[in-house]
């Protein structure tokens, strides 16, 4: 494969593109599959067959086009008509009415704010291309940056451009992306890895499915040219069981990938091999915990490691190792075609691009978005979320998943970036958002609910985590059912300082999150279960007189 | 090789001492006679970091590091035995006290026992925390030994002594979190193990009254190790 090569592939594609009077993509990811997505495109595929439009008109399964809660979704191109809950018997109408208006009952207005606002980087193919064709994300200048960083550009040139653009981590943490990558870039061994972390398990949250579903040649290009930028001819994508369809299509992309040699050995004519294989996670929260992600590639049961070493030094059977999300590399082929100083024009300061979250929760909007650093939380929930449903009032915004905590009403017009949410005692997290309505109760709701989360997903390695999540369910569970007195709550109060500070790795540290923040914006709640119980004791010692 | 010998200063509790550059905080610790708790650490055995008995202050950091696998640096200042460690140290103890049985007066190990010793040296007087009790069972079918799942504080020494030190991979952990337990071989009988050497290493580096000798009554089984440091000391000249 050479660079013309991949051009003309593009060209190709696009020609043909050119050559339809209508493109029109079905969403084609796992949420509208689920809501007859499949059936929709077969009886459009028949409808074109019945009305000889073969030549004119084509279909195409595309990604997640984000509005998950009015799926399936349809969208017209080049008209650029979006269509929304479009059942497998609106197909005839949809195509009788492509040469003529838009069939006005099923068309969403693509002015609303949820769209608007939106800024696209790693989602900008989403919707627009078929994830199983290579030629399709080739079009859309798919893998010109890894091109461009093989043939121009030295190891050290890539890693300053990652470094400029000021990505940091779309895990959760957001660590420096430029810094890690240097720190394995400069390790000294022979052999080295690059491991794609898509073990997403927070409740609430679909990104990294979303985009493996939609765009998996995004990832595959982007830890090909952190293999090239770090020294690493090796890769391993560590994929949770739970999402069959993103690892089928990653399955199919790696093939196509390697049979283009855009994967492979000697990729465009050059020294740089890098090989991909895929690893599947049996579903365990605490994997996504980079060690134990590690131990669980090895073959190990997936338990985390005291760190320091950290993996960039002592990673994959020893060697120097680099781990991102599934966000982060989808980032890195946008930066390397666009440039660092792009990027690091959108958002903030201190954080830069944009973040993809996942909305789910007592909101209209149920979905999928990717909105620039530095947008308000009110801006999330009631410009692109719609507001939350008819009749029900704010409560707070969970973000984070079980690490995280939760946002109450008073701090909604706070930008959203690294550190003004951990200011409030939460955190970004991997992008989930759990709107909560008034009705919610934040002890059992949320608090009680997170830690059983945790609790559950220990993997009962370290003391903290293993008993003090379960003790500190039990005293939930008593608060939450009245029975609870002031020193069970400052039992607990205190079992959140010890497991957050003694436990092993990030899963026990970070378990207590969501009880301190519900303990701090919303204390009401605990204080009301401990009334009741008070009453309740009350009340028994009155009847016994 | 020339880096890993390398000498490293350091101060631990104030006092300056000097370390080969491949030690742990615990291994320096040990050899200048300061205490540290540990309970899933042993010597000659691959270290764990789960009980986080000791967990040590690093000056610079705000995490508290397990000392049995953080190795020394040029220049660390660690704090051992600060208000703030003792005070995690003895609630991670309660914790453990309070997730199984370890009453101590019906135990074949009372009197022998690493746990019972880290409490009282540690000066706890009460677990604040509810007793959980979870259903254990006693696994008696083995023809020499018995484990008591009630005893277990899952410090994971046998699972690591018998991969480790006797190769034969009997013992492993089945389950997550609260649940997690020991087991032999696909979680059967442990006398039903096609695996088990019936060697006792598990049996002797078992800190508590979990793994022991059948025929022990309460007080009388006592754990000897000896035979790990010379095992130890054998693979090295062999390596």
């Amino acid at each position: 494969m050479t660079r013309e090569e991949l051009q003309e592939i593009a060209e190709n594609e696009l020609e043909a593109r050119e050559e339809l009077d209508h493109l029109i993509f079905v969403c084609n990811a796992a949420s509208c599959q689920s809501s007859q997505g499949l059936q929709l495109i077969e009886s459009l595929k028949s409808g074109i067959e019945e009305k000889e439009l073969g030549d004119t008109v084509e279909v195409k399964g595309a990604g997640c086009m984000g509005l998950c809660a009015a799926g399936p979704l349809v969208l017209i191109e080049p008209d650029g008509i979006l269509y929304t809950q479009v059942k497998p018997e609106d197909a005839g109408e949809i195509l009788n009415h492509l040469e003529s208006e838009a069939v006005e009952r099923l068309k969403t207005d693509l002015e609303m704010p949820f769209f608007g606002k939106q800024v696209k980087i790693v989602l900008e193919n989403s919707g627009k291309i078929d994830p199983e064709k290579i030629e399709d994300y080739i079009a859309m200048e798919g893998y010109t940056a890894l091109n461009r960083v093989i043939t121009e550009m030295s190891p050290g040139e890539v890693i300053d451009v990652i470094s400029d653009s000021g990505l940091r981590g779309r895990g959760g943490a957001g660590y420096p992306t430029g810094l890690k990558w240097s720190t394995v870039g400069i390790a000294e061994d022979v052999q080295k890895y690059v491991v794609c972390n898509a073990d997403e398990g927070d409740p609430g949250a679909f990104m990294d499915r979303s985009v493996l579903e939609s765009d998996p040649h995004r990832v595959l290009e982007g830890m090909a040219i952190a293999g090239y930028a770090v020294g690493a001819d090796k890769g391993y994508i560590y994929v949770r069981a739970e999402y069959p369809l993103a690892i089928e299509r990653l399955r199919e992309a790696i093939k196509r990938a390697r049979r283009l040699n855009l994967l492979g050995n000697n990729i465009f004519g050059s020294q740089f091999s890098f090989n991909l294989e895929i690893r599947l996670g049996a579903g365990a929260f605490v994997c996504g915990e980079e060690t134990a992600l590690l131990a669980s590639i090895e073959g190990r049961q997936g338990r985390p490691r005291p760190r320091p070493p950290y993996p960039a030094e002592y990673g994959l059977w020893g060697h120097p190792t680099l781990i991102n999300n599934v966000e982060t590399f989808a980032n890195v082929a946008p930066i390397i075609r666009n440039g660092a100083e792009w990027f690091a024009s959108i958002g903030t300061e201190n954080s830069k691009g944009t973040k993809v979250f996942a909305m789910a929760g007592s909101i209209n909007n149920t979905g999928l978005i990717e909105v620039p650093m530095g947008i308000t939380l009110r801006d999330i929930i009631y410009d692109l979320g719609g507001g939350l449903p008819e009749d029900l009032k704010f409560k707070a915004v969970q973000t984070g998943g079980p690490s995280g905590g939760c946002v109450p009403e008073e701090h909604l017009d706070m930008p959203v970036d690294y550190e003004s949410l951990k200011e409030v005692g939460t955190m970004m997290g991997s992008g989930g958002m759990i709107v909560v309505d008034a009705s919610s109760d934040m002890v059992s709701d949320v608090a009680k609910y997170f830690v059983e989360f945790c609790k559950s997903e220990s993997c009962g390695k370290c003391v903290p985590c293993r008993v003090g999540t379960a003790q500190m369910y039990d005293l939930l569970d008593k608060i939450s059912k009245d029975e609870a007195t002031q020193r069970d709550l400052d039992l607990l109060v205190d079992l959140c300082d010890v497991v957050r500070n003694t436990s092993l790795c990030g899963l026990g540290q970070a378990a207590p999150q969501p009880v301190l923040s519900t303990l701090e914006y919303f204390k009401e709640d605990y204080d009301a279960h401990l009334q009741k119980a008070t009453d309740k004791l009350t009340h028994a010692v009155q009847r016994e007189e | 090789m020339a880096s890993r010998t390398k000498v490293k200063t350091l101060t631990i509790d104030g006092k300056r001492v000097g370390a080969r550059g491949d030690a742990t905080i615990l291994e320096v610790a040990r050899e200048h006679d300061v205490y540290i708790p540990t309970l899933c650490f042993l010597e000659g055995l691959r270290p764990n970091g789960g009980c986080r008995m000791c967990i040590v202050e690093i000056e610079g950091s705000n995490k508290l590091q397990p000392s049995c696998v953080t190795q020394v640096y040029e220049g660390m200042e660690v704090h051992t035995d600060s208000e703030r460690i003792q005070n995690y140290r003895k609630k991670i103890l309660q914790l453990i006290f309070s997730e199984r049985n370890h009453v101590c007066s019906v135990c074949v190990s009372n009197g022998n026992c690493e746990l019972q010793d880290t409490a009282q040296k540690l000066g706890m007087d009460h677990v604040e925390y509810p007793y959980l009790y979870p259903h254990m069972e006693v696994d008696a079918t083995h023809d020499r030994f018995a484990v008591d799942h009630n005893r277990c504080i899952m410090c994971t020494r046998c699972v690591r002594v018998c991969e480790g030190v006797e190769g034969a991979y009997t013992w492993d952990i089945a389950n997550r979190g609260i649940n997690a337990k020991v087991i032999t071989d696909l979680n059967q009988d442990w006398g039903d193990s096609e695996t088990c050497t019936s060697c006792g290493k598990c049996v002797q580096v078992c800190p508590t009254g979990a793994l022991f000798e059948k025929g022990k009554a309460v007080a009388e089984m006592k754990k000897t190790r000896q035979f790990l440091p010379y095992l130890s000391v054998m693979r090295e000249e062999e390596e």
